[in-house]
């Protein structure tokens, strides 16, 4: 036998599990509550609620979480009453269930941080579960009162203080029924059993036994007249038929007469069941083992009077499980937890040994001169392999965007309520996987786009139905995959930017210049100006507006982007791009002067060599390279770096378009395209501080750190006074003043509020 | 030979504690999530005692208990079916399936152990 209770390892390890298994269950939980407030929750959906609310309460109750324990009961039962039908949905309940699910939260995360939330916490939410509960069962206790106590005769677990190590002999007639046999019991067993407890003597009876040719062979025909001479309470030899009890005709007296008492205790111990249905209202209770010991006594009219009914929902809801069980989790079977550091630092030691083997790559070509073809060979293929590992390697810490989008629906409830509008949320693309630690960086930003949207975006009823709309705003989360970035939009068909008060708002906050003249786009910008309020009254919903900015800085902190689109009247739309995972970036190695920079592969459009005729200088200063019609801006590189040696004239470099989120083109000017190469990101803003133009660094095959630029920022840099000046009056008459698309903005103008991002072009 | 448990139950911490348990006493675990997987598992594998969790998604314990009884391979392998709810209904439940006893939640590793020596010594 092994100890009785785990050692101090393998406990904290079930902890884990349990914890680990806690924070699934409680993400299951949440959903499938916002399912139910949706209403577009199957009958699968409680049951799923029950089961989770469930498991943490016997994984807690295995670690002695009592307050979770106790917590967890009472919702249980809550679960329970509904799961029998005994509850009617209505708002309270719904309510109840949500903050019931927060505090059950709440209580993992103390148990697992082994803080104190102190005795009353959560007291409110059980008082009302308790009043809910209370008015359940009274209705239910008139219907079966009769029942109640002809139920549990035989627990007997009654008082036992005058129990006596005295030697006693009991009688113990033992007839098994005849289905004892299928239920997999041994009468063998049972006797060996008694052995154990004391002396024992048999006496078989063959009575009942038929005649051969009539006889069932899986039947229990004998039966059996026991002597057992113990010094054990009757109780321990009662639990020997434990199981069996009805399954036999059990019989047990005690011969030996001298504790006259025993007699009386043997079955129907009625008057000392100790525990009534007050214990389970009784919110104090301090130990775990008394809340379930407790248990057979408070419930037994309940429950028992809905066996049937419930036995027939749970097997009648199975198949439907089946059916609509999510791939997640019929994939569970084949997958292991793994400690997130583990993958982390697996990550790390992949991102070097891809840094490791390029160099190695490059070493041995340039010593061999890239003659020798065996040699090149297995640098290739090293090369592929290394690659194959970091895919591999990345795809661990890949999820689902769904556990960051099946938080919103109650986010969109509760918000809505506050603000009595009616909003529904509609979700797309819920699979869509991106590296874990940008799930967890989504949270936030996520939440405060939804809460602006409802706040700020979606008109009330009354005037949506004046505007000829529904009553029912409508928001929608989707999320797909674009190359190496991940595409998440918020959409809301409220009332759009009103971009006349936004940019009025700017100019008197002094945002932007009073004689600006801004395009539409970049109007719809403002929003992310640093202390940009578009509320007309401060709401204790989104604050005083000031997220967006905080918004915009968390997004590009991944080293994405958001955008924002809206038609007045019709809604909005916010885009966010950002890359699939943090930690590596296929990257274009380029050479301007003496240095190595890395554009992210990804922004490239195409590159090309501009004639002289394709080039065009701007009065506000910048410079502008025109593609098959269209114009492009024209980013000198080596000046917004000082960079010396670097080619000079565009008709000698290389010009590299690129294109970032937003949707600007622009053209950079660097020396040539060296080649592509997948490079591990290292923070400079951790590591330093943040450079302007510059998202990242890394370490190069040769052991030198090249600068992964920002495009965006980029575009954004003031450009050196000294720019290209056309070398004949007559190419710049073509001036391409007249499209949009070049109607370029000084840059002293966009830059004066400091770290907004107004767009230069387009 | 030792003999070999089928534990099913949904969750992981439960199966760990089971098996670790078991283990310790000298019996081979094998694992299963819910009904439906159990029954997979039975379907292959030969065992001498399965404990069960009630309450599971895809197929609960007690349906599970029925279907064991009701099949060939595992009719006679003894089923114990682990509860929390204290409970004399979910036992009635288990027992009127054709399980055989029952471990209430949580148990210490020496409870366990008893009451799998008491049905599969």
């Amino acid at each position: 036998m092994t100890g009785s209770s785990f050692n101090a390892d393998d406990l904290a390890q079930f902890k884990q599990t349990f914890f680990d298994e806690c924070a699934e269950l409680l993400a299951d939980l949440e959903e499938r509550l916002a399912a139910m407030q949706e209403e577009t929750a199957d009958s699968e959906a409680l049951n799923a609620i029950f089961r989770a609310v469930h498991s943490i309460k016997a994984g807690a109750g295995a670690f002695g979480f009592t307050q979770l324990v106790q917590f967890a009961h009472r919702f249980e039962a809550l679960l329970d009453r509904m799961r029998d039908g005994l509850v009617e949905q209505s708002e309270r309940v719904a309510d109840i269930l949500v903050r019931a699910g927060d505090i059950l939260a709440c209580l993992v995360e103390a148990s697992q941080s082994e803080q104190d939330l102190g005795e009353n916490y959560g007291s409110e939410v059980c008082d009302e579960i308790d009043l809910l509960l209370a008015e359940i069962d009274g209705l239910e206790s008139v219907l079966t009162s009769d029942e109640g106590n002809s139920v549990d005769t035989v627990v007997s677990e009654g008082p036992q203080e005058d129990q006596k190590n005295t030697v006693c002999t009991f009688l113990i007639e033992f007839a098994p029924k005849a289905e004892l046999f299928r239920h997999a019991n041994e009468p063998l067993f049972l006797i060996r059993e008694l052995q154990g407890l004391g002396q024992v003597e048999t006496e078989c009876s063959l009575e009942r036994l038929p005649a051969l040719g009539s006889m069932e062979p899986e039947d229990a025909y004998l039966s059996w007249n026991l002597t057992l001479t113990t010094d054990k309470p009757e109780e321990d030899v009662r639990e020997v038929f434990e199981f069996v009890e009805d399954d036999c005709d059990l019989k047990i007296s005690a011969v030996q007469p001298e504790d006259v008492t025993h007699g009386s205790l043997s079955f129907h111990i009625l008057d000392d069941v100790p525990e009534t249905g007050d214990e389970d209202k009784s919110p104090g209770e301090s130990d775990a083992e008394v809340l379930v010991a407790a248990k057979p006594a408070t419930e037994p009219a309940a429950v028992v009077a809905n066996v049937p009914v419930n036995a027939q929902k749970t097997s009648a809801a199975a198949p439907k499980a089946k059916a609509t069980a999510t791939p997640a989790q019929s994939t569970g079977v084949s997958s292991i937890r793994v400690d997130l550091d583990r993958v982390d630092r697996l990550v790390n030691v992949v991102g070097e040994l891809v840094i490791a083997q390029s160099m190695q790559a490059q070493e041995t070509e340039d010593r061999q001169g890239g003659h020798d073809f065996l040699i090149n060979q297995a640098n290739e293929d090293m090369s592929r392999i290394v690659r194959e590992i970091q895919e591999c390697v990345m795809a661990i810490r890949m999820q689902p965007v769904k556990s960051v989008f099946s938080r919103m629906p109650r986010l969109v409830r509760e918000v809505s309520s506050k603000l009595n509008k009616q909003v529904r949320l509609l979700t797309e693309g819920e699979q869509t996987e991106v590296d874990k630690t940008v799930i967890e960086e989504l949270a936030d930003p996520l939440t405060h786009m939804i809460r602006n949207a409802i706040d700020h975006g979606i008109e009330s009823p009354e005037e949506r139905e004046g505007a000829g709309k529904k009553a029912a705003g409508a928001i929608k989360l989707l999320a797909r995959h674009a190359g190496g970035n991940i595409i998440i939009q918020v959409i809301d068909n409220g009332s759009g930017i009103n971009k006349d008060a936004l940019l009025k708002k700017a100019i008197s906050k002094g945002i932007v210049a009073e004689d600006a003249k801004l395009s539409d786009e970049e109007i719809e910008e403002l929003i992310f100006a640093p202390g940009f309020s578009t509320a007309q009254a401060v709401t204790d919903v989104s604050g005083r507006g000031v997220g967006m900015d905080v918004v915009r800085r968390n997004i590009n902190k991944l080293g994405g982007r958001i955008s924002v689109q809206s038609v007045q009247g019709k809604g909005t739309c916010f885009t966010l791009t950002i890359p699939l995972s943090l930690a590596v970036l296929d990257g274009m190695l380029v050479a301007i002067g003496s240095e190595k920079y890395i554009l992210p592969l990804a922004s490239i459009v195409e590159s090309f060599r501009p004639l002289d005729e394709q080039l065009r200088a701007l009065a506000g200063g910048g410079e502008v390279v025109s593609m098959r019609g269209e114009y492009i801006r024209l980013i000198r590189a080596h000046h917004l770096f000082n960079v010396p040696g670097a080619v000079t004239d565009p008709c000698q470099g290389l010009v590299v378009v690129t294109e970032t989120a937003n949707g600007g083109k622009v053209g950079l000017l660097v020396d040539e395209l060296i080649g592509q190469q997948q490079v591990v990101i290292k923070s400079i803003q951790e590591n330093f501080d943040p450079v302007l133009g510059v998202s990242g660094a890394t370490i190069l095959g040769n052991g030198r750190v090249a600068l992964i630029l920002d495009i965006e920022q980029l575009k954004s840099m003031p450009v050196s006074a000294d720019t290209w000046k056309p070398s004949s009056p007559e190419q710049s008459e073509a001036s391409p003043a007249n499209g949009d698309e070049a109607q370029i903005i000084a840059p002293e103008k966009m830059t004066d509020t400091e770290g907004m991002q107004v767009p230069a072009t387009v | 030979m030792a003999k070999k448990v089928l534990t099913v139950d949904d969750s992981k911490t439960m199966r760990d504690m089971v098996r670790f348990t078991l283990s310790g006493a000298g019996f081979d675990v094998v694992e299963a999530e819910d009904g439906v997987q159990a029954l997979s598992v039975l379907g292959t594998t030969s065992v001498d005692l399965i404990i069960t969790d009630i309450n599971m998604p895809n197929m609960d314990g007690v349906t599970l208990v029925r279907q064991v009884r009701g099949g060939s391979s595992h009719r006679g392998v003894p089923i114990l079916v682990l509860t929390t709810e204290g409970g004399d209904a979910k036992k009635a439940d288990g027992k009127a399936a054709g399980a055989t006893g029952w471990i209430v939640k949580p148990f210490t590793p020496d409870k366990l152990v008893q009451v799998v020596n008491k049905v599969c010594p």
